[in-house]
């Protein structure tokens, strides 16, 4: 929903034409990859306690909260993704995606860090109140940072490597040249992204386990 | 068997931490029926809480080869947003056991007619304990832990559940956590009393109560 009114917004405000951009795909990747990697941290923090009656059973762990969180939102967002998709290209508001594989390489890497920085602050909320606080903030400051509303080819260049050391710039610019590659020069790099999402998903493991550990029910 | 073997348990607090459990020993055999006496605060919940698996020990070793059920104490172990019938279906599912086979057991023993398709939060206290008896039943257990046992439902409700806890299943081995000596005397074999974190055996349910109750009076 969120991503069709952007693109509405854009479309009527006549931003199409002053860059020979497709603004409605620009609009599509951008918000689509965002609301990925940002609402999964939101459905983690704070989790544990409206499920802490389930705990009474010894199968269910911290970790499967979080995961199924995850993988509900996931579903969610790749769900709303492609039914976008589909219907921009049935009413030839964008082209086809120039490569699939690419747009999915993409999709999977930002999925992964989503879910790594949401296991992060998730068991980081079980422990101060301090995280569920400074999360909305953070996010919310973050967002015109991820790329979703600029090119990083549209950057200065010294401006640029300051914000190809934000992980998302990568997700979204992957997924941009996935959707129409062949418009503008993409920077990225799967290998920094790779990295960073591997730092994040075992510092998150770690913290969960300290938590799932230290976990005291009522 | 289950066997507890120098159990401690630290939970902090504000000034430091306290330890709850202070090396606790306990093993209990296939069919054994066992009465943990123990005043307010002596741990008996964490101590349940640590044999059922959903909380570790600090330090000491909790061996099992029985399948151990979560603590039936009546009420807690739902999902209050869940409706009772979503309730027994995820429990169902955790556990291994299909729910068509057991939803009609539910539904004659719990008597909540269609109260079950409603969200558990609007539940009576009694109707709760209704579901929750039902629930811990249709799931076999070799041992059954029971914490503080209150006096819930009506005399009829009672009966059946003694009939289904103690007369079907009487070859289980059972944990009792309670103050009732009455209680203890008729199902027991053996009781421990825990006093402090520390944990005495005896053989003999009536040494176990005269014990307890000179250290309560004392």
């Amino acid at each position: 929903m969120f991503t069709l009114g952007v693109s509405v917004l854009w479309t009527v405000a006549g931003l199409h034409q002053i860059s020979d951009l497709p603004i409605v795909a620009f609009a599509l990747t951008g918000y689509s990859t965002v609301l990925l990697w940002r609402n999964m941290p939101s459905r983690c923090i704070g989790a544990v306690t409206p499920n802490s009656s389930l705990m009474y059973h010894r199968n269910v762990r911290v970790i499967d909260i979080y995961l199924s969180r995850l993988a509900l939102e996931t579903i969610g967002a790749t769900m709303s993704l492609v039914i976008l998709s589909v219907a921009f290209v049935g009413f030839e508001l964008i082209r086809p995606p120039e490569n699939v594989l690419l747009v999915a390489w993409g999709w999977f890497l930002t999925a992964w860090f989503g879910s790594a920085l949401a296991i992060l602050f998730g068991a980081w909320s079980e422990n101060t109140e301090v995280i569920e606080k400074v999360w909305h903030p953070m996010s919310y400051f973050l967002f015109p940072l991820s790329g979703a509303a600029f090119l990083v080819d549209a950057l200065p260049p010294q401006f640029r490597d300051a914000m190809l050391w934000l992980p998302m710039v990568h997700c979204t610019e992957i997924i941009r040249d996935g959707f129409f590659g062949s418009k503008f020069t993409a920077h990225y790099d799967s290998g920094y992204l790779i990295m960073v999402n591997l730092a994040l998903l075992a510092l998150a493991l770690s913290l969960e386990r300290k938590v799932s550990r230290e976990l005291v029910l009522e | 068997m289950i066997r507890l073997t120098d159990v401690h348990k630290f939970y902090p607090i504000r000034t430091g931490k306290v330890e709850v459990l202070k090396g606790i020993n306990l093993t209990v055999n296939r069919g054994e029926k066992v009465g943990i006496l123990g005043g307010n605060g002596a741990g008996k919940s964490t101590m349940i809480r640590v044999i059922s698996g959903i909380e570790r020990p600090s330090s000491g070793t909790v061996e099992e080869s029985m399948r151990i059920s979560w603590p039936l104490a009546f009420g807690g172990a739902f999902q209050g947003s869940l409706t009772g019938l979503d309730n027994v279906r995820f429990i169902s599912r955790i556990y291994g056991v299909d729910y068509k086979d057991v939803i009609d057991f539910v539904e004659d023993f719990s008597q909540l007619g269609r109260y079950l398709r409603e969200p558990v939060k609007v539940y009576s206290s009694g109707m709760k304990a209704r579901l929750a008896f039902a629930v811990s039943m249709m799931i076999e257990f070799d041992c059954y832990l029971i914490d503080e046992i209150v006096a819930v439902g009506d005399a009829r409700f009672q009966e059946r559940c003694e009939e289904e806890l103690f007369g079907k299943r009487a070859d289980r081995a059972i944990v009792i956590v309670s103050h009732q000596p009455t209680y203890l005397r008729s199902h027991c074999e053996r009781a421990s009393v825990l006093e402090q974190g520390r944990l005495t055996h005896f053989d003999d349910i009536d040494d176990a109560l005269a014990h307890h109750h000179h250290a309560m009076s004392v």
